[in-house]
């Protein structure tokens, strides 16, 4: 049978506007203005979720994003996981089910976990499942323990995005404070940003039942929202969390619903000048036995039902509070219809303006509850006198709690605020600032309306001063009613036996009960950050809100130190959970980092091309497989066409920079290993760079163009790393030295041809520079025309044989690569990607950066000490390597390997052990290809002492054996370099 | 993320700097002076106080120069901002 718990007016509801939506598989109705908490409770839908752990029946505990009980996960179009279940506006179409049951949250077959709590306390699962391995049970603990499961697809991709903006001053939280504040910096001409979390402006105002300047609080709210909104200075941004209080006043937005087509969500990146939290205050929950089962919630939320959405949360109310603000409660439910049987303080005196509040209601002060009874619902109450320890029973459907009320200081703390305890109201409230923040109205501990608004005007012409603005329109401080002022006595927790201590839940939605506290200080987890870690109070998407400060409480009970001693754990972002979209906006997948092209990507795709990354986000081709080939067959393809014919491979990303200047001898000098002194106009060297402390940086090429100007190019993954090393020397050890780096990289693109029949081809093409090896020797470079374009052709050689490096301007590259394709066809020239040009250069035993050259080898190490010049008083890194080389320990060193199953290829850092045994390394496998010159498995190691070790057997400890090869010389092919030099 | 002023071109977020750790003293002309100890420590032996650190940034997306800034470790605070390396 249908049960109806919504009041017969009242509520900001459009009653005309019905909406059906599907809960745990069933259909129910709601109006346009519920959440689906408020709609549920108004089906009289209670049961709403499992917990985390023991998995409790639980109900809806908050009304905003404090809950900490109820997550539901959305499906159908709208599928996102664990989604507060006081956040989510009703609308057609909307499918949601609880988290964390199965099959349903009324039957729940994990429930039997209730029966083993006494046997599963904090840490039980990192303590238990130890051996062989936590990795080994972690997967099945997670899945029963877990909240929503994510999302299959990215149901938004593409729909977020992110905005920076600029302002005078940031509101946070449409509230009374926030509201005034933003109203009066507005009519003085501030640039302002007001950012609400809310559905709705109004803030606290929302779930009250109050007045302001005589008319209803919430008609003020609109009377004020819409001057607000005729400020062209004022930006107001609704359902906008903000996220994350950041250095020098930076503050992340998550706006969950802009009203812009086709965007989902937006992020906002704000640098203001000045930030005003007004973001009000939050009530703590109690800590009783059994404070968790359904029908127990907060007081304000109670507040907020019948108020807000006129729906009874209950029938028959009992109110459990240790300070003033529930009698307010106790009024507005009892005129909503809910009969409130009690209230019961555990002060001694209440007040009169209290007492005047609810009169005709029971008070029963000096009491607290001790228990509660019901299995999926509350049924009623167990209490006993504070003195005589008088136990009686009252029936209930309905327990508010008030444990009284925390300042939302977490954006201040984020900020690097101090926090201050203040006795009177039993909480911590914002002291020192260390950044351009204030806090106003609740958030700053004003817990009355007119102290809000007083609080909030004095605090405004103050921070409109130190905008330099002039203050010539303030608003008047508004009427609102007499309150009685917010009176508190601090209760932690009701004290109770371990049994019930066991029941007593402190953090609900980590299911961490008052036991779990105890436990962990008895193990020595005293630290508020160690109680934290040990039993997880606090963490999770709630962060502890409701009851982060109860448990600062029980530690202070159970060791006997004020709480102002024991402090408070870091407060982190997200204050609230954000969507990773929101984050990068439109910058993901494809384009989060995008790829670097060549200007011929699209020609090397058409031509089938596998396309690799080739460092520093570079697409090259890997290999160009045709129809029918093998991998290995289409690489050994393009590898014969090198040694044999002729081949082209795309240079374009090669790292290129043109120093230039008087001092840039000197700097080139500085830079690499070798001497350049000597180098001629029109010749290039090979030079290595080192890092200050004598790594190797890069191995790379300088061209000297003219006196004083370089042409320098680099591995295509160390270009940028190149360009700060060299910017950084520059600028800060030789500020005094005239050099120009220019990077142009992108301004030169380059096509390689290489074989023995590459000059011919470059002949056939149409130059007018003198091909003949006595007019361009190796390693010189020219500049001239190639197939009619401008070009600057260096002759040089990665692969062993003779090579061309045709450099053109991007604009041309297509041109001059479709030449050389046609062309060379009857040299049957073959486009060749990385995987050849690493088998050519694995043959030549050249070094690769990441491969031969990592942090551990020098020079020496790779059998190129003649690359460390003896002449050169300095250079980069020079005293480093001394340093490191004199110490005299072994080292490892380049050796080249020919695998004894000659078919056999390793894996890239397979180890190297003596014997093959299970002992420490003595070098590893840098690279293994299969060598069409050699016809056989070849690679390159480093191995200690292994220069001295050639003609021996090494064992190399692959995953299921050990693969022998006898050590040679690092390198098999043409090892006098006639060839290149041809 | 820092706001950063560069002395060339303003006030600018951290994201368009990327950090070139603690300033140290200008390189000498000639290792080989120093003591093998003296280098090591040159070399691997960076100031990390808890407090105020001179530290170099390099405005990589912006002018590209190289420039000094006074930070506290602790509190992030800029306490002099923008010379140029």
């Amino acid at each position: 049978m249908a049960v109806d718990m919504r009041c017969p007016v009242g509520g900001r509801l459009d009653r005309t506007q019905p909406i059906p939506f599907r809960f745990n598989g069933k259909t129910y109705q709601g109006f346009a203005g519920d959440t689906l908490a408020s709609a549920l409770i108004a089906n009289g839908i209670y049961l709403t979720a499992r917990s985390f752990k023991y998995h409790r029946p639980r109900g809806i505990v908050g009304a905003g994003y404090e809950e900490p009980s109820s997550l539901v996960e959305l499906i159908g179009d709208e599928q996102s996981g664990n989604q507060s279940i006081t956040r989510i506006m009703i609308r057609p179409g909307l499918q949601a089910k609880s988290v964390n049951c199965w099959p349903s949250a009324a039957f729940d077959l994990m429930a039997v976990n209730q029966m083993f709590a006494r046997m599963i306390p904090a840490a039980f699962y990192y303590k238990t499942f130890m051996w062989p391995h936590w990795r080994l049970y972690e997967p099945s603990i997670r899945r029963a323990a877990g909240l929503a499961s994510a999302p299959e697809q990215n149901l938004h991709q593409g729909r977020y995005e992110v905005r920076n903006a600029h302002c005078d001053l940031l509101v946070i939280g449409a509230g009374p404070a926030g509201l005034i504040a933003a109203l009066y910096a507005a009519r003085n001409g501030a640039r302002v940003i007001l950012a609400d979390d809310g559905i709705e402006p109004g803030g606290s105002l929302l779930n009250q039942n109050t007045t302001i300047d005589g008319m209803a609080a919430l008609d003020w709210v609109d009377m004020v929202i819409t001057e607000l909104d005729t400020c062209d200075n004022v930006l107001r941004l609704h359902e906008a969390s903000v996220w994350a209080y950041r250095e020098d006043n930076l503050l992340m937005i998550s706006e969950r619903s802009p009203q812009t087509e086709g965007i989902f969500q937006r992020g906002w990146r704000v640098r203001s000048a000045q930030v005003l939290l007004a973001t009000g205050a939050i009530e703590r929950n109690l800590v009783f036995a059994n404070n968790d089962r359904p029908g127990i919630m907060l007081a304000s939320a109670a507040q907020g039902y019948v108020n807000r959405f006129a729906v009874k949360p209950g029938k028959h109310a009992v109110i459990f509070t240790n300070n003033s603000s529930a009698y307010r409660v106790a009024a507005d439910l009892r005129k909503a219809g809910i009969e409130v049987q009690a209230i019961i303080d555990s002060r001694q005196d209440i007040g009169d303006r209290s007492a005047a509040l609810v009169a005709g209601i029971e008070i029963i002060s000096n009491h607290m509850i001790v228990t509660t009874h019901g299995q999926r619902r509350v049924k009623g109450v167990t209490l006993c006198d504070n003195n005589s320890g008088q136990a009686r029973q009252i029936d209930c459907d309905l327990i508010c709690v008030s444990g009284g009320w925390n300042p939302t200081l977490h954006l201040f703390s984020q900020a690097r605020g101090k926090l201050a305890w203040d006795d009177g109201l039993a909480t911590f409230v914002a002291a020192g600032v260390s950044q351009e923040c204030v806090c106003i109205g609740a958030a700053a501990g004003n817990f009355s309306l007119p102290q809000v608004f007083a609080d909030a005007l004095c605090k405004m012409r103050n921070l409109l001063e130190k905008l330099g603005i002039n203050v010539r329109h303030e608003p008047n401080l508004p009427d609102c009613e007499a309150e009685a002022d917010y009176a508190i006595e601090p209760l932690w927790h009701v004290k109770c036996n371990a049994r019930l201590a066991r029941k007593s839940f402190i953090d609900l939605q980590n299911d961490v009960t008052l036991a779990d506290v105890h436990l962990s200080l008895r193990e020595g987890f005293e630290a508020v950050e160690h109680v934290k870690r040990y039993t997880t109070a606090g963490m999770g998407l709630d962060q502890g809100k409701t009851g982060n400060l109860n448990v600062i409480g029980a530690i202070a009970n159970a060791t006997g130190v004020e709480p102002q001693a024991i402090g408070t754990t870091t407060f982190r972002s997200p204050y609230v959970p954000i969507e990773f979209g929101a984050l990068s906006g439109s910058r993901e997948g494809s384009v989060y980092l995008p790829y670097r092209h060549t200007p011929i990507t699209r020609w090397h795709q058409a031509n089938g091309a596998c396309m690799y990354e080739a460092g520093a986000r570079w697409r090259r081709p890997g290999y160009y497989p045709r129809a029918g080939e093998s991998f290995q067959q289409t690489v050994n393809r393009e590898s014969f066409a090198v040694r044999n014919n002729v081949g082209v491979y795309d240079g374009a990303p090669l790292g290129k920079f043109e120093i230039k200047g008087r001092d840039a001898p000197a700097f080139i000098e500085m830079l690499y290993t070798n001497n350049f002194t000597n180098l001629k106009t029109g010749m290039g060297r090979y030079g290595i760079m080192l890092t200050e402390d004598g790594r190797i940086l890069d191995d790379g090429l300088s061209f000297k163009i003219a006196d004083g100007h370089y042409f320098m190019s680099t591995s295509t993954g160390n270009a940028d790393a190149v360009n700060q090393h060299m910017e950084f020397f520059l600028q800060t050890h030789r500020p005094e030295w005239q050099v120009r780096i220019t990077t142009v990289t992108t301004q030169w693109a380059n096509a390689t041809i290489c074989g023995p029949r590459a000059r011919e081809l470059l002949h056939l093409l149409g130059t007018d520079i003198d091909l003949s090896a006595d007019e361009f020797p190796f390693m010189a470079m020219r500049n001239g025309i190639v197939a009619g374009l401008p070009a600057r052709v260096c002759r040089v050689s990665f692969t062993g044989e003779l090579s061309f490096e045709i450099n053109v301007w991007p604009r041309y590259f297509r041109r001059l690569w479709e030449s050389i394709i046609t062309l060379g066809q009857q040299y049957e020239i073959t486009p060749i990607g990385s995987e050849a040009n690493h088998v050519l250069r694995v043959e030549k035993g050249f070094l690769s950066l990441g491969h031969e050259a990592d942090a551990t080898t020098d020079p020496y190490d790779l059998g190129m000490g003649w690359i460390m010049s003896s002449s050169k008083a300095d250079f980069i890194g020079k005293r480093a390597v001394e340093i490191r080389r004199g110490a005299n320990l072994p080292r490892r060193e380049l050796v080249g390997l020919l695998i004894d199953d000659s078919e056999r290829l390793v894996e890239e850092n397979a180890p190297i052990t003596p014997g093959g045994r299970r002992e420490k390394t003595e070098g590893f496998v840098t690279a293994c290809v299969w060598s069409l010159v050699q016809n056989r498995a070849i690679a390159l190691a480093l191995l200690m002492d292994g220069r001295n070790r050639i003609g021996e057997t090494v064992f190399i400890r692959m995953k299921d054996d050990v693969v022998t090869a006898q050590i040679t010389a690092p390198c098999f092919h043409d090892a006098a370099g006639l060839r290149l030099r041809n | 993320m820092l706001k950063i002023i560069c002395p060339f071109c303003g006030p600018r977020n951290e994201s368009e700097f990327i950090h070139g750790g603690p300033l140290k003293p200008r390189r000498t002309d000639d290792p080989g002076q120093l003591s093998e100890p003296q280098w090591i420590e040159y070399l691997t032996v960076p100031p990390n106080p808890i407090g105020p650190i001179d530290e170099r940034w390099w405005h990589v997306r912006g002018c590209g120069r190289w420039i000094t800034i006074r930070r506290d470790t602790l509190t992030h605070e800029i306490l002099e901002s923008g010379s140029d390396a």
